[in-house]
């Protein structure tokens, strides 16, 4: 093995030792609602461009900002699911800043006052590694525009359709230690969202997005001077982009220099990031509460009345599907990372084996459908047949190696496993003396290897089983000729 | 034609109700009296054709027997107000050219209820003034001592100057530091700054959103009641609209003030006031205790901290409600090579230097390692301002001041920015409490000016303002016509 295979998941071994990832993730989250944040505009995605524009956020004279409560009880939902403190008062200010998809000169945000304050959630890395991060704040603001530099060689088109469409801002504490966990935190955060319901954590279409902040230190040490790399759309560049980051900023600190404090972006074509703008041309966003807004104000009964509602959250289901089915907390993980993949796992698992359902369903079910490109609503396999194949299998009526070859064939034809089998003839042979004549063929055709077992070859025992199989045509029953084989060799 | 000038608000709109008069042949007397005096400078825009249009409208409803509140009674709207398919510009070059595709929540309210629309009047640009004369079309005239070119006030200078020379029957202003009622003073009628909240923000071109507040001026008391009643709202598009319902104005006039407290504060006779105002002032208190009121001497301690404050928190919304104003979707634009140009020339041009000034203020109050010294500090020092009058209103039921330390002043004279700032040393308090106040004329210094009188009530009692405000217009009997106004 080489040195750095040994390390540990963010762990970068330098020049002069192991240094160490220190991670924040600024997740924004598109609130899934019909309206804008502050307007009665439409936030659907991909109408034509500046079709979903209203006065307010054109920001016309005179036009002014009015709270959509569907999105303050998205928020407030969203953080009671996080575990975190829900804040009876809140602010909304302005960050003011120049630019030409921002109409208002202004952001509407929450700064000093957010809706929610400090939670924190589980992640699974993988079946060793489960830990926590807290959660720092989550708040309410509005989006920008877009700017479309491609569209004239001189000039910027300006689409507004995104102008003021509500997003929950979810800040972590630097609790992160390697890109694995980054992603396994983004994953749980998009689980909680779709949950909830608050957002459809759909990353292509951009209503969730992750700045990552990024420093490297030695293990012990004080946190060191970080970087943030803004606006990264899916868990892979998530990961490439810290790795990246984490491995310039020790190269930079081995050769003797220091990190500047700056904005970077991913640049995914070269797998590196490259800086937007340091601290020193930082706007100063000079923030103050919107005049325009009252405080928002929640009673008690408000936040519990929420809390009342909140659906099945994947902690929960996840200790359910341990406790019920007997699956590893890491196969649940995986399973309650979509509400989609819990329905078909409990359905294909009724009345069989559901450890051998997690582990159909995991490895070869959502490999296949990886390899088709295909989403698990779509599957060719449905819950209720991938649920009769395990079925077969632990009935015995086949092995484990033809049901392989059945699915095969399911992810083809989307026939009932039994009909396959029974068609193809695949039934497992069970019946004592069929299978005692099969072993006493390969007793008799390999006598010389007979001999050497019974002089302490035990290793050969394996030899005998394959080559009954063999002859089988792999239906033999594995159970069956492991005992009838030990009691024939002698 | 002349005669039809003499009515009020209220008595034009009894003399319409009772077929006496047209709302035709009185628009046509106002739109004849605004070419008259146009020399003033107080229309920006004259929309003769749909005044004209909306009077026939309110002669028709008379001749069915529907008479709204204001039917067929001709008003001048500030330019602060957007106005549907009317030109709008805040007195702003770089609005020039705007053409609102919307009506504010007030002026809507004034035309559901049947009034009239003569035009557009000239302001300070974006309100930010006290004398009018920031406005980018150029300076208006007080009808007083006409030839001598006298400021009508600010930054409801147009407003003002159009109601006392009798182009205007009532008009719409907006009040953020005493842009209402300083300019009735200096003009000689009546200006309502009602409690913030009142009315509806919606579609007013905002200057600093927490202190601006739309209102009245007119003629007398009375007028000022019918108006308000019509403007005030509330309005869901507006969050900090007031949920409260409005009495109805005009049932508080004639109400006795006997046994009311009047508070007399001290810090608002210090030195810089004029002789005649001081003396006005003291009449004023005599004929309120002559009504039977009890007079009372009071305290507002933190009232120097107000004009600082106020030029710290105005300047500061405001240098982010201008924001918009970036050439990118509408008014005016310059073109240039890079967005950051663009910006600058437009915005550089566009602005006039008050403005320009204002939002630099703005900017560096608001600015990070100046925010805690200014802009924070500010806001503690107004709750305590707004406290100060908390504690005042539980020993009184209104307050009694001058509306300005002098009278007007020629156009031209005050070039310092900072002397300009204290002709709203006595209603800045007012407004940073978001409290209403009411400015009527009381009498003439020794030049002829008219000299105005403000009382400030408690959140929400415009109607002891009326009753209070109407008895004291009763014993002033201010019946003296500017020599500017149309005859």
């Amino acid at each position: 093995m080489s040195e750095t295979s040994k390390l540990k998941p963010g762990h970068i071994q330098g020049e002069t030792g192991v240094w160490e990832m220190v991670i924040g993730l600024e997740i924004h989250a598109q609130v899934s609602s019909k309206s804008k944040l502050f307007s009665g505009a439409s936030a659907t995605f991909g109408a034509q461009a500046n079709s979903n524009v209203s006065l307010v956020d054109a920001a016309m004279p005179g036009m002014l900002p009015v709270i959509n409560e569907y999105c303050v009880e998205q928020a407030v939902k969203t953080g009671l699911a996080l575990n975190a403190q829900i804040n009876n008062i809140s602010v909304f200010d302005r960050k003011n800043y120049f630019y030409a998809d921002l109409p208002q000169g202004y952001q509407i945000s929450q700064f000093t006052k957010p809706i929610v304050g400090e939670g924190e959630i589980n992640i699974d890395v993988d079946d060793n590694n489960q830990t926590t991060i807290g959660i720092e704040r989550l708040h309410l603001e509005q989006d920008a525009g877009k700017s479309l530099h491609d569209q004239h060689p001189s000039k910027s088109y300006i689409d507004l359709n995104r102008t003021g469409v509500a997003l929950m801002e979810i800040v972590s504490k630097p609790d992160i230690r390697s890109p694995q966990e980054a992603g396994a935190y983004v994953k749980k955060i998009r689980s909680i969202l779709r949950y909830v319901g608050s957002c459809d954590g759909n990353m292509e279409e951009g209503s969730l997005r992750a700045d990552c902040n990024v420093s490297v230190r030695k293990a012990g040490e004080e946190f060191g001077t970080r970087c943030e790399i803004k606006n990264l759309n899916s868990i892979r560049f998530i990961n490439q982009a810290i790795q990246a980051e984490a491995e310039r900023q020790v190269e930079i600190l081995e050769s003797g220099g220091e990190i500047n404090q700056e904005t970077r972006l991913f640049d995914t074509s070269t797998g590196e990031t490259r800086s937007m703008r340091s601290k020193e041309d930082a706007h100063d966003y000079r923030y103050f509460p919107d005049p325009d807004l009252l405080p928002l104000e929640f009673t008690d009964s408000f936040v519990q009345d929420i809390k009342d509602k909140l659906p099945e959250l994947p902690d929960f289901v996840k200790k359910r599907l341990v406790n019920e089915y007997g699956i590893t907390p890491y196969d649940a993980s995986i399973l309650v990372e979509e509400k989609d993949y819990v329905n078909f796992f409990e359905k294909a698992a009724t009345g069989g084996d559901g450890k051998l359902t997690a582990n159909w369903m995991i490895s070869e079910l959502f490999g296949a459908l990886k390899k088709e490109n295909l989403l698990l609503s779509n599957s060719p396999i449905s819950p209720e047949t991938l649920g009769e194949l395990i079925g077969l299998i632990s009935k015995g009526i086949i092995s484990g190696k033809i049901a392989k070859d059945v699915f095969s064939e399911m992810m083809i034809s989307s026939k009932k496993p039994s009909d396959i089998v029974k068609e193809k003839g695949l039934e497992q042979v069970s019946d004592d003396k069929e299978i005692l004549k099969l072993v006493d063929k390969v007793i008799a055709d390999n006598q010389d290897k007979v001999k050497d077992y019974l002089s302490g070859k035990d290793k050969l025992f394996g030899f005998f089983v394959g080559q009954v199989m063999k002859i089988s045509q792999g239906k033999a029953n594995p159970g069956l000729v492991n005992k009838m084989l030990k009691e024939n060799l002698k | 034609m002349s005669d039809l000038l003499k009515y009020d608000l209220l008595g034009a709109s009894e003399a319409i109700k009772s077929k006496e008069i047209s709302s035709v042949e009185l628009t046509n007397a106002y739109i004849e009296a605004i070419e008259k005096t146009s020399s003033l400078g107080a229309y920006l825009e004259i929309v003769k054709d749909k005044a004209l249009e909306m009077a026939k409208v309110s002669d028709e409803n008379i001749s069915k027997g529907v008479s709204r509140p204001l039917e067929g009674l001709p008003i001048g709207v500030k330019d602060m107000f957007c106005t549907k398919d009317i030109k709008t510009t805040a007195s702003s070059k770089i609005l020039d050219n705007f053409y609102p595709t919307y009506e504010s929540t007030v002026t809507q309210n004034l035309w559901n209820d049947g009034a009239v629309m003569l035009g557009k009047l000239s302001c300070d640009e974006f309100a930010m003034g006290s004398s009018n004369e920031t406005a980018a079309k150029g300076n208006v005239i007080n009808p007083w001592l006409k030839h001598k070119k006298m400021s009508p006030g600010g930054s409801s200078g147009g407003s003002a100057a159009a109601v006392a020379a009798r182009s205007a029957l009532a008009a719409t202003g907006t009040d953020t530091g005493g842009s209402i009622r300083q300019p009735a003073a200096f003009c000689g009628i009546t200006g309502l700054k009602p409690t913030y909240g009142r009315c509806s923000r919606w579609g007013i071109v905002a200057f600093s959103s927490s202190l601006d507040q739309a209102g009245p001026l007119t003629r007398t008391v009375s007028d000022a009641a019918l108006m308000l009643n019509s403007m005030a709202s509330y309005d869901k598009k507006d969050s900090t609209s007031a949920n409260l319902d409005m009495p109805d104005l005009m049932s508080y006039l004639g109400n006795s003030i006997k046994g009311k407290k009047i508070g007399i504060p001290k810090e608002y006779t210090q030195d810089g006031i004029s002789d005649d105002i001081v003396n006005f002032y003291q009449k004023s208190i005599n004929w309120l205790k002559e009504a039977g009121a009890e007079i009372i001497p009071v305290s507002l301690p933190h009232t120097k901290y107000a004009l600082p404050v106020y030029y710290i928190i105005a300047p500061a919304e405001a240098s982010s409600n201008l924001a918009r104003y970036d050439g990118v979707r509408f008014g005016q634009r310059k073109e240039a090579s890079s967005l950051d140009d663009m910006y600058e020339t437009t915005r550089g041009e566009g602005f006039g230097d008050e403005v320009k000034r204002r939002i630099m203020i703005g900017t560096y109050v608001l600015s990070s390692g100046y925010y805690d010294a200014y802009y924070l500090k500010a806001q503690k020092v107004r709750r305590l301002i707004k406290e100060d009058f908390e504690n005042v209103f539980k020993k009184v039921d209104y307050i009694l001041t001058p509306s300005t330390p002098t009278t007007s002043f020629e156009l031209g004279k005050k070039q310092d920015p900072l002397t300009m700032y204290l002709n709203d040393i006595f209603t800045v308090p007012a407004s940073l409490a978001g409290l209403p106040g009411i400015s009527l004329p009381i009498g003439l210094d020794k030049l002829g000016l008219p000299i105005g009188i403000q009382l400030i009530a408690n959140a929400f009692d415009e109607p002891g303002l009326i009753s209070t405000a109407h008895v004291l217009e009763k014993s002033a009997d201010f019946n003296f016509i500017a020599d500017g106004a149309a005859k």
